[in-house]
């Protein structure tokens, strides 16, 4: 009797946490979405929890009237697609070529590949020569670096060696079929699982990062998203010339806190606005993911 | 000599393959190896006139600097507590694809699961100003919270006592959820068998986790560990940077940040270098340790 009660417990409680993480995992992003369609003094003065307070499309008047936010997702959205592209291009066929046995110096190749995984020149020496080679500044810096990510393609490699039946190649072989034909013909189609996990894979750390814009860019026409976000949002640059103040009060400190309130409501706008893609697609990429960590996780 | 003639035949016959490895083969040579090789201006006093041969060399003049440098154990310091925290809360997704594993109700599960992963897609630069936000003195939510509590509001973000829990606790939410994948997986393969063995036995629920799910999964979490051992210093820049302020920099400055501090903003390359090179080193013999240390004690290692 006692032990049943133990077990129904522990089940209880543990739901109980579950379903609480579930919460604060959920909430911040839920607060955002509803304080930015909220009054913006209702939300400096913390009347916002768990629902909106005074509705208003202020905010996202003047995000949509904010050109430096849609420039960087213009940039956004061409340097993660043609980046991805440019990402598998090099991994994909690198990693068909180390999972072929027969590779003659497969061993020393493979070490080749595994060196810059656990030692890099570092910050500065990457930095000089990106600029010796005329890199800085120029959009398409933001395409080439970060071609190849290691860990991707050994995952992509072990999915070759595990997923594709070596009697296929050895057919092909017999009928005189090339590499790089069996290649295209054979591994590729029998890839696209891998693919689409590996190209999310690129693509969502393409989307999301800022470091190599802000050291490598100077100008702003260049600036992806994520750095057009950080200089507004971690920097609180909001540049209150560029707000829509039409039908603001025109006593100068009451125009001045109101421009305030106008610019913090932006943020949650923004922060929204900025998430948007991702909290589209991930529902639907996630299968991806988790296969993705399941490949990686075997040994190959 | 036949057999080299063979050989090279063999070679030849698969220049195909060699092709379709050349162009990433390139990209690391010039992207990756080149840097390397240009790692010793650490030990040259360089200029961008004189180039790398041309500079002087110095050899461990700016690694002694640095160690010298009145701030230099305030840096590591700092570097290696938020590393060891960050190992510490290590457990945290092992324990969150166990509890997830009870869950009966599958649907329930899946749920759980899928929200779980959602904040994994957030940028970096979106989980610091939500950091941001939640923690504002005047509006944020928390504040509103402790003031509720009785409480006073406080400014989390400037004090530098705060730092490292916004640091590691921010992590925690958001790769929480992404990281528990590989485990929930692995004790999906845990055997039927066995936990209805350990049922029959009279074992209760946490028993059965502490005697049959642990076990089961313990070399997927030791590889794990020694890879997560090998971050200990090495500390994302990324992010720091975003938390970090003025008020909070006696917590918050780390080797790496210090590093793009010196170098990237204040154009002292050679030094930059070093301090880059010590950190890098140091890295790696810590993976190289934890890793002989993990193959003696459990026969699993990365290598």
């Amino acid at each position: 009797m006692k032990k049943i009660n133990v077990d129904k417990v522990f089940g209880a409680v543990n739901i109980a946490l579950l379903l609480l993480i579930a919460f604060i995992m959920l909430y911040p992003l839920y607060f955002v979405i509803i304080a930015s369609f909220s009054d913006p003094y209702e939300t400096v003065l913390g009347n916002v929890t768990f629902w909106i307070k005074g509705f208003t499309l202020t905010c996202y008047k003047q995000i949509f009237k904010y050109d430096e936010i849609w420039i960087g997702y213009r940039n956004s959205i061409i340097y993660t697609f043609l980046g991805t592209i440019f990402n598998l291009v090099l991994t994909i066929p690198a990693a068909y070529g180390l999972s072929k046995k027969k590779l003659m110096f497969r061993k020393g190749i493979n070490t080749y590949f595994l060196i810059p995984m656990i030692f890099s020149g570092g910050l500065l020496p990457t930095f000089l020569q990106i600029k010796k080679m005329g890199l800085y500044n120029e959009p398409y810096t933001m395409i080439l670096l970060g071609g190849v990510s290691i860990y991707n393609m050994i995952i992509t490699r072990t999915y070759f060696t595990n997923s594709i039946p070596e009697s296929l190649y050895e057919a092909a072989d017999i009928d005189g079929c090339s590499d790089i034909k069996q290649f295209i013909k054979i591994a590729l189609p029998l890839a696209k699982p891998i693919i689409a996990v590996i190209a999310l894979y690129y693509a969502v750390g393409r989307w999301n990062a800022y470091f190599n814009a802000m050291i490598y860019l100077n100008n702003k026409e260049y600036y992806p998203l994520q750095l057009v976000l950080k200089n507004i949002l971690i920097n609180s640059q909001i540049k209150i010339s560029d707000l829509d103040v039409t039908g603001m009060d025109t006593d100068e400190l009451l125009y001045i806190t109101q421009l305030q309130y106008v610019a913090q409501s932006m943020k949650y706008g923004i922060v929204f606005v900025a998430s948007v893609p991702m909290l589209i697609i991930y529902p639907f990429v996630q299968k991806y993911f988790v296969k993705g960590v399941m490949v990686g996780s075997i040994k190959g | 000599m036949q057999s080299k003639t063979r050989k090279l035949k063999k070679f030849l016959k698969q220049w195909q393959l060699y092709l379709l490895i050349l162009p990433a083969a390139v990209y690391l040579l010039i992207f990756n190896y080149q840097p390397m090789y240009g790692v010793q201006i650490a030990f040259r006093d360089f200029s961008i006139r004189d180039g790398i041969w041309g500079s002087e060399w110095v050899g461990l003049k700016y690694i002694k600097q640095f160690i010298e440098y009145p701030n230099f154990k305030l840096l590591l310091g700092n570097t290696l507590r938020l590393g060891v925290y960050t190992l510490a809360v290590f457990p945290c997704p092992v324990i969150f694809a166990l509890m997830l594993n009870e869950v009966r109700n599958n649907k329930l599960k899946k749920s759980i699961q899928m929200i779980s992963y959602m904040p994994y897609f957030l940028s970096t630069v979106v989980v610091c100003s939500l950091l941001m936000i939640f923690t504002d003195k005047d509006a944020g939510v928390i504040n509103t919270l402790i003031e509720a509590l009785g409480g006073t509001r406080m400014d989390f973000m400037t004090e530098a006592a705060w730092f490292d829990d916004l640091y590691v606790w921010s992590a925690v939410w958001k790769n929480m959820g992404f990281d528990a994948i590989i485990y929930i997986a692995a004790l999906s393969s845990v055997p039927e068998e066995l936990v209805e063995a350990a049922r029959i036995d009279g074992a209760n629920r946490l028993k059965i986790i502490w005697h049959v799910n642990i076990p089961s999964i313990l070399p997927t979490i030791v590889i794990m560990l020694i890879l997560a051992s090998g971050h200990i210093l090495g500390v994302g820049y990324e992010k720091v940077l975003l938390l970090q302020n003025d008020l909070n920099l006696s917590a918050s400055q780390i080797i790496s940040t210090y590093v793009y501090e010196l170098g990237i903003r204040g154009g002292q390359f050679s030094y930059s270098s070093a301090i880059g090179l010590f950190n890098n080193v140091v890295n790696v013999l810590i993976l190289w340790i934890v890793n002989t240390i993990s193959k003696k004690v459990s026969e699993t290692g990365l290598w």
